[in-house]
């Protein structure tokens, strides 16, 4: 049996570059992977078969032994936690799972924005916090400054907080000794009805679906069938195990307290959400844990192969990541402009941005993307609602009553230096003020409505630059407001480029039009005849740009030595002609189709 | 077949150039001459049954050799090659590095075209270019040439130099022609990489690729203005333009460059130089040090296929006023030029960036200012 006031299960949570993975690193080094009793047992050579069927487990927790100085044997589950904005409600499942948290803070920097925003994140969650001070070995650290603080902005105990140099090693037994001092153990019985939470699954083509959680109450075991009580999805459990570094360890029960894998005969994530409650279908327990959520698509846009041919290959590479991200989602669209592709559907930008480089890296495809855009609600005069996806089908606007677009309420922490730059930042991007409150001196938190498609695209990315990167941002769906809304469109020499209309607001759109024809025909290369760019709001031409014809392409000189040489010239030209588009006789190349994007650029 | 042989060796480098050439000490030189004979004797062997008709001596600046080395060259083609019974032998030779004694070896080593590189008359341009001579040692070097018998000669020139204007080009043109030179040259700067020019003026010629105004270089108008004004003024002179940057008076055309554009094979003698025999292209090492110890195994080695083959036949020989001949094509390949690339064919003819005459294709002059649009569809 496992005595529960062995284990500890924690998250490390910390400001960008204060330390987070080294300080990880350090801690699984120092520490076992398996303990005394399961070193007797089989489980290496289970272990070893593993290896050879190549199956490893993404690093999002890790079960580690380690022997502390009361000669007792520890159970660590050390549990990463996604660190981007998209994912805040993995993370907030990620906590959940977690009984305390390591906050760790830059010996030389101090306190900064996700500082704070991550701790008040783990405290929301009930978690035991503990500080550390990391990078002692720099010239510029100042312990004994950011031990006060951490204890004046944040209110935590710091003055025993170990102070360590995860880079050297220097002091990490202390951290490890706090964990098992100042962390608390679980709390749950084995004996009850199972109630386990789920804080990720993943797909392997071997075990099938295999589902990361942290028993709660009850013990769940091989032969048992569980049930997934928001889904419903009931499944027979097939193996329980903890993670290995890089492994997983199967054992033969997984007891309240713990943290670990059940692999069942799921053949799709789709039926493990994250913040699921996983239950015992023949004694489920009484109500679910809290928090439970279905994350919905809030980003939409449409994916096209470069190369036609491959429509059946981004087909297939999107359904195999689906099977590991129930998040994406995805169904066929036509372009007039790109053919065939998807319209696909993501938590965010960055979540977009990783499916698109898992697509082109792990796939080899090469695509097209077009302009992200949110939901928007599309209120018919007959009284039907459409939720558009896509601007090209957007209805006549003699069929259009209203429109609606989704607002977020945004909170962002800053310091006071740069709170006039931010408001103007949040005006600019038609944000609603709400209220602004300081936590302490010199550092507040505004409250802001703004319409998720103006934070889409690099509202992070300003948000930076306008407060030297001190700024901290998350934002939480409001629901849907009214809107002056146009549809945008592109005209290339005369024929409107469909994958380049998008909806935007009808005060920005004169603005937005000029903008995206200049960026056109930065991107667009010149032709043997002169291009017309123009936007227009239905009939209406707002902004025209015009690409020169080109007048003169000739190499003077190709004599027997070149010829090698200016061949590949030659082919070089070809190969860029075939990365671009044909929309009737002008060829526009693949980044031009994200052009919107970079509106903001060099502004 | 024809000959090339690289003199990789020059007084100074100049500016705009990227070809494999450099300053050298006279052992070097020395010993790289004695490499390059072995080279020489060693390939001629191979090469007993093929006619030499034409043999370019080209770098670099070849009429850095002494006398006797240029002599010793010379002597070594006609010795060890057989070549034809008028076979046309071009020596490049820079203004400056030429004497009478020069000048008569050359005559006297059957040299019959000399091609001078002046570039420019102007002597701001030709400071700017890097040229180590004079307008005046150039008219000296010229009429040494003629002196020593030469009838053919070729005066290289550049346009669309930075800071140049159109009426600058025009005096040189005019200077040019006032000598009577059978043969003239004359290229549009092409700013290479790698050389001090591509660091000088790439941001600039960026510039004007997008469209937008250039700062030093000529803009594009003035560009495309002194690649007419060339064609037109060298018509009035009795100059026949037969290929993209090349001018001739009736029967003056270079055999050995018209070679290149129109697949005859050569063989390349020296430094990096190129060859192209039996359908396959190779070049000679580009490093003076492996040259010089005489390793003269073939580099990047490439078989042509008959796609090969037929893209090169177009993208090439599209160079030339002329344009490429169907009958050709089908006598070389077996097929027609249609059957192969009908389509390609069908779309410049419609954008009229080709001419079909009936027996011929070739770029309209539309079609020549942008040939890069029209030769890469044939690849």
């Amino acid at each position: 049996m496992i005595d529960q006031s062995k284990i500890r299960n924690f998250c490390i949570v910390a400001h960008i570059d204060h330390g987070k993975s080294t300080l990880a690193d350090r801690i699984i080094e120092k520490t076992g992977l398996l303990t005394s009793r399961e070193m007797q047992s089989q489980v290496l050579d289970n272990m070893d078969l593993e290896r050879e069927r190549g199956i490893t487990i993404k690093s999002q927790a890790v079960r580690i032994i380690y022997n502390a100085q009361d000669g007792e044997e520890y159970i660590f589950n050390l549990i990463d936690t996604p660190g981007h904005v998209d994912f805040t409600y993995e993370v907030s499942r990620s906590l959940a799972a977690c009984d305390g948290a390591i906050l760790v803070v830059d010996a030389a920097q101090g306190i900064e924005a996700q500082t704070l925003a991550n701790v008040y994140l783990a405290l929301d969650h009930d978690l035991e916090v503990f500080p550390v001070i990391n990078k002692i070995d720099l010239p510029s650290a100042r312990p004994d400054f950011v031990v006060n603080e951490i204890e004046d902005v944040i209110g935590i105990e710091a003055q025993d907080a170990p102070r360590i140099s995860a880079k050297t090693g220097e002091n990490i037994e202390d951290v490890l000794e706090a964990i098992v001092h100042k962390l608390p153990a679980p709390t749950g019985d084995p004996s009850a009805p199972l109630q386990a939470l789920i804080f990720d699954s993943l797909y392997d083509s071997y075990k099938g679906v295999i589902v990361f959680c942290r028993i709660k109450e009850g013990t769940i075991k091989p032969g048992m069938t569980m049930l997934m009580m928001a889904t419903g999805a009931k499944a027979e459990v097939v193996e329980v195990g903890y993670f290995g570094a890089g492994q997983f360890i199967p054992c033969d029960e997984l007891p309240a307290g713990m943290v670990g894998y059940i692999t069942a005969s799921l053949k799709n994530v789709k039926d493990t959400r994250v913040g699921d409650t996983v239950t015992d279908a023949n004694r489920p327990c009484a109500e679910p844990l809290p928090g439970y959520k279905k994350v919905n698509p809030m980003v939409y846009c449409g994916l096209y192969p470069a190369d036609s041919a491959k429509y059946p290959d981004l087909r297939d590479a999107l359904e195999k990541l689906q099977l590991n991200d129930a998040s994406l989602q995805f169904e066929p669209e036509t372009s007039v402009a790109l053919g065939f592709g998807f319209r696909c559907g993501f938590l965010g930008l960055l979540h977009l941005e990783i499916i698109q480089e898992r697509l082109e890296r792990e796939y080899n495809l090469d695509l097209v993307t077009t302009a992200p855009g949110v939901i928007y609600k599309v209120h018919k005069t007959d009284g039907e609602v459409i939720d558009l996806t896509n601007p090209s089908n957007l209805p006549d606007p003699s069929e259009i009553e209203y429109m609606e677009e989704p607002f977020v309420c945004a909170e962002i922490m800053v310091t006071s230096e740069f709170i006039g730059s931010i408001m103007d930042l949040c005006q600019e991007r038609r944000g609603v003020y709400i209220s602004m409150e300081y936590i302490e001196e010199t550092r507040a938190v505004l409250k802001y409505d703004l319409p998720l498609n103006e934070i889409i695209y690099d509202f992070f990315d300003a948000l930076k630059s306008r407060s030297r990167g001190y700024a901290s941002f998350d934002y939480e769906m409001k629901g849907y407001v009214r809107s002056d809304l146009v549809k945008l469109d592109i005209l290339i020499n005369r024929e409107p480029v469909d994958a380049l209309s998008f909806i935007v607001f009808a005060g920005t759109a004169y603005e937005r039009g000029r903008r995206m024809c200049e960026r056109l025909k930065e991107e667009i290369p010149r032709h043997l005849f002169e291009i017309p760019i123009q936007a227009a709001v239905g009939s209406k031409i707002i902004a025209r740009e015009t690409v020169k014809a080109v007048r003169k392409d000739v190499l003077a000189k190709c004599y027997g030595g070149d010829i090698s040489r200016k061949k590949k010239l030659l082919e070089k030209q070809k190969e860029g002609k075939k990365r671009m588009r044909q929309v009737g006789n002008v060829e526009i190349p693949q980044e031009a189709f994200m052009s919107v994007l970079k509106l903001d650029e060099g502004k | 077949m024809e000959l090339y042989i690289h003199i990789p060796f020059c007084v100074r480098k100049c500016a705009y150039c990227d070809f494999l050439s450099a300053p050298a000490d006279q052992d070097t030189i020395g010993r790289y001459m004695e490499c390059l004979e072995k080279q020489l004797v060693g390939q001629a062997a191979s090469f007993q049954e093929k006619v030499i008709d034409t043999v370019f001596i080209g770098g670099g600046t070849p009429t850095i050799l002494c006398i006797e080395q240029l002599s010793r060259l010379l002597a070594a083609v006609q010795e060890h090659f057989v070549l034809a019974a008028g076979a046309e032998i071009t020596v490049e030779a820079n203004p400056g590095t030429i004497t009478t004694g020069k000048a008569r070896a050359l005559a006297q080593g059957g040299v019959n075209r000399v091609s001078l590189g002046l570039q420019s008359t102007s002597e701001r341009e030709l400071r700017l270019l890097g040229r180590i001579h004079t307008y005046d040692d150039f008219l000296r070097s010229y009429g040494l040439v003629r002196e020593a018998g030469i009838r053919n000669v070729n005066v290289d020139l550049m346009s669309a130099l930075p800071g140049q204007t159109i009426a600058s080009y025009e005096k040189t043109l005019h200077q040019v022609l006032s000598l009577h030179p059978e043969h003239i040259s004359a290229y549009s700067l092409i700013i290479e990489e790698g050389t001090p020019f591509y660091e000088r003026y790439r941001a600039d010629e960026k510039l004007r690729d997008a469209g937008k105004e250039p700062q030093v270089l000529p803009s594009e108008e003035s560009e495309r203005a002194m690649y007419e004004l060339t064609g037109a003024l060298l018509a009035d002179y009795g100059y026949e333009r037969y290929e993209i940057s090349n001018y001739a008076k009736a029967g003056f055309a270079c055999r050995h460059n018209i070679g290149y554009w129109t697949g005859e094979e050569y063989l390349g003698l020296g430094l990096g130089a190129s060859s192209y025999i039996e359908e396959t292209r190779f070049c000679n090492t580009s490093e003076l040090r492996a040259y010089l110890e005489e390793d003269f195994t073939p580099r990047e080695v490439q078989h042509l296929s008959k796609n090969d083959r037929m893209a090169e036949f177009f993208y090439l020989g599209l160079r030339m006023t002329a344009g490429v001949a169907k009958a050709d094509f089908v006598r070389r390949f077996g097929l027609s030029a249609e059957a192969v690339y009908g389509d390609v064919l069908k779309d410049l003819t419609a954008q009229e960036l080709l001419t079909d005459t009936g027996t011929h294709y070739r770029l309209t002059p539309f079609g020549r200012d942008v040939s890069n649009q029209v030769l890469y569809r044939f690849l």
